[in-house]
């Protein structure tokens, strides 16, 4: 140490406390560390868990189980095409009602709403999602499949004349691909509009002034400002109400009919790859059909990581354009 | 040279501007009220029940620029939105008395808020660009015309082109028209907002603080475009940069807690202004 001269008038002999031991800050760290380890960790366990169940079935069966209509338990075929089907298509049927309605939903809400409407409203359509989906495959068995078959069907395919093409003709049995789309359109709904609402909301009150100071009426400052500039949100929620639906279960099991057929006609009983899946799982007791239902699992795992994925791209394809 | 315009609902042809005036120094000197282009009558607007302006009777003229400044608060903006009905958009808004714009009276019964804002151009304080168009249809968005449509192209594109040329951008752009509109620096961005305005050949065009968020050059590009401007349309701007009003105003109005102080030829409030308030503020005593 060398000797600092002293200063001429020196009044303050108290040190600086310059050392501190952070610990609290490093435990904290290591907490919240281990905390966002575990996460993925178990994603991909998870994944490891179910692709190595799966092995045997697609190494013993190959592409036949994702091209072939046939599964037979005691013959040991599996082919789970009608379920890939099935899902895919209740899942976009259910895009497609869902979809017009939500973004309506959260237009109405952000811009036309009075305010006072604004919370009961959005509280309602927020609990469509609280409602678990059991009670909506009661509701479906009960309300919406004697509807579809006595009312619905018949007018769509009669007083319509939808009956000419393949997608609304045959006997209208009710459990079918129509009202597992429906049911799925209701679950799915509340996300796509829970999420558009917010984005519509989120768009700056300056972008709706610059149309509206141009002359705009409010419908074009609707479609020319707020909706293009919400776009990426909007398909962000519709993605996030697919991947609810691809997942969903318990409701369309109870309403899908649960026949293993590729059908053109909405009308007609279909299967979906989680619905395969509840059915069997309790009575599968040779090895080959459980990992065959390890396989379907592990498909649907795929196809929904795929979906995220797109909705990732298309959100990023959109929205690269601007930098704001 | 009063021609009114056409405020009703239905209207949805945009009459062509007034013959361009050389804007010589003569013409500045008789810029005075004796062709008035707005006049506002007992005007006051309310925010709830809290007046932003109270009572401000102005006449401003034709082509000319009318800078309005005052301090923070003092309700500049609300008076220049009052002038296009932007004002009412607001939540729990209100204005009383009349604003009349060469001959029709903006607010009377059966005017429509959206005929009238076709007349009447504006350009906020931060470039509003729409961030998912191109520079091309940004400029076009104000044109009732579809610009998809191939009749309306090449119409379009003339007019795209002329109101880019307007507002001094032209060159800057012309070999980028379908890049997005986000790519251009603010300044840009601001003179394509102002583009955007002229497109529809407005007869009053409202700047609302437009340099605020600008830098020292493009600050000085918008000034000589808005001094530019005065030959064909009427300016009003809002400004709290009291050379800038100096620059580029014919005309100035000294707005106070709402209330209409002065309003003079922008050399004479400068440099000899009529009340002590006026005085005291641009000396900078206060504000």
């Amino acid at each position: 140490m060398t000797a600092v001269p002293a200063p001429a008038v020196s009044t303050d002999r108290r040190r600086l406390t310059v050392h501190e031991t952070a610990i609290g800050d490093r435990i904290y760290e290591i907490v919240t560390t281990a905390c966002a380890l575990v996460v993925p960790a178990l994603v991909i366990a998870i994944a490891i868990a179910i692709f190595a169940g799966a092995w045997p079935a697609f190494s013993k069966l190959g592409l036949s189980i994702v091209t072939s209509s046939d599964w037979d338990v005691r013959a040991g075929r599996f082919g789970a095409a009608p379920a890939i089907f099935g899902t895919l298509v209740s899942s976009a049927l259910a895009l497609i009602i869902a979809t017009p309605l939500a973004i309506g939903v959260a237009i109405f809400l952000s811009e036309f709403s009075p305010t006072w409407l604004r919370q009961p409203i959005g509280f309602l359509v927020d609990l469509l999602a609280a409602v678990p989906s059991v009670v909506y495959g009661l509701w479906g068995i009960f309300v919406l499949v004697p509807l579809l078959r006595e009312q619905v069907m018949p007018f769509l395919r009669d007083r319509l004349h939808l009956g000419a093409t393949p997608f609304f003709s045959g006997p209208a049995y009710g459990p079918s691909m129509l009202a597992a789309g429906v049911i799925l359109a209701i679950m799915a709904l509340p996300y796509i509009s829970a999420v558009s609402r917010e984005v519509l909301m989120a768009v700056p009150r300056s972008q709706r002034e610059a149309a509206l100071a141009l002359g705009a009426t409010r419908w074009e400052m609707i479609r020319d400002a707020v909706i293009p500039y919400a776009k990426s949100g909007i398909i962000g929620g519709i993605m996030l109400g697919l991947g609810r639906a691809l997942g969903e279960t318990m409701a369309v099991t109870m309403v899908i009919g649960n026949r293993a057929e590729i059908s053109a006609s909405l009308f007609a009983p279909g299967y979906t790859m989680a619905s395969l899946i509840a059915n069997q799982f309790s009575e599968a007791t040779s090895d080959l059909h459980q990992s065959a239902l390890l396989a379907v699992g592990a498909i649907l795992f795929v196809i929904t990581l795929i979906v995220n994925a797109v909705a990732r791209w298309l959100v990023w394809q959109v929205s690269r354009d601007r930098a704001v | 040279m009063l021609q009114s315009i056409e405020v009703s609902p239905g209207a949805r042809v945009i009459p062509r501007v007034v013959a361009p005036r050389a804007a010589s120094a003569e013409a500045r000197e008789t810029a005075t009220p004796e062709k008035p282009c707005i006049i506002t009558s007992h005007l006051s607007a309310f925010f709830g029940d809290a007046p932003a302006i109270k009572d401000v009777s102005m006449v401003v003229p034709q082509q000319a620029v009318t800078a309005i400044i005052g301090p923070s608060g003092c309700g500049k903006s609300t008076l220049l939105r009052c002038i296009n009905r932007m004002h009412e958009t607001g939540p729990n808004t209100r204005v009383d008395g009349q604003v009349e714009i060469l001959g029709s009276a903006i607010y009377g019964d059966g005017t429509s808020a959206t005929a009238v804002r076709r007349h009447v151009g504006m350009v906020f304080q931060r470039p509003t660009p729409f961030p998912t168009m191109s520079i091309r249809t940004n400029v076009a968005a104000g044109l009732r015309a579809d610009p998809r449509s191939r009749l309306a192209q090449e119409n379009v594109d003339e007019i795209v082109e002329k109101a880019l040329h307007r507002a001094g951008l032209w060159e800057e752009v012309k070999d980028r028209l379908n890049e997005s509109a986000m790519t251009l620096s603010g300044g840009q961005q601001q003179r394509l907002c102002i583009a955007r305005a002229l497109a529809t050949r407005p007869r009053v065009i409202l700047l609302d603080e437009p340099t605020a968020s600008l830098d020292p050059l493009s600050t000085q590009k918008v000034e000589e475009l808005v001094y530019d401007l005065r030959e064909t349309v009427t300016v009003v701007i809002v400004t709290h940069n009291m050379q800038q009003a100096a620059r580029v105003s014919d005309r100035t109005a000294f707005l106070l807690a709402g209330e209409l102080i002065e309003l003079a030829p922008t050399n004479a409030l400068f440099t000899a202004p009529m009340d002590p308030r006026t005085e005291a503020y641009i000396t900078g005593r206060f504000g």
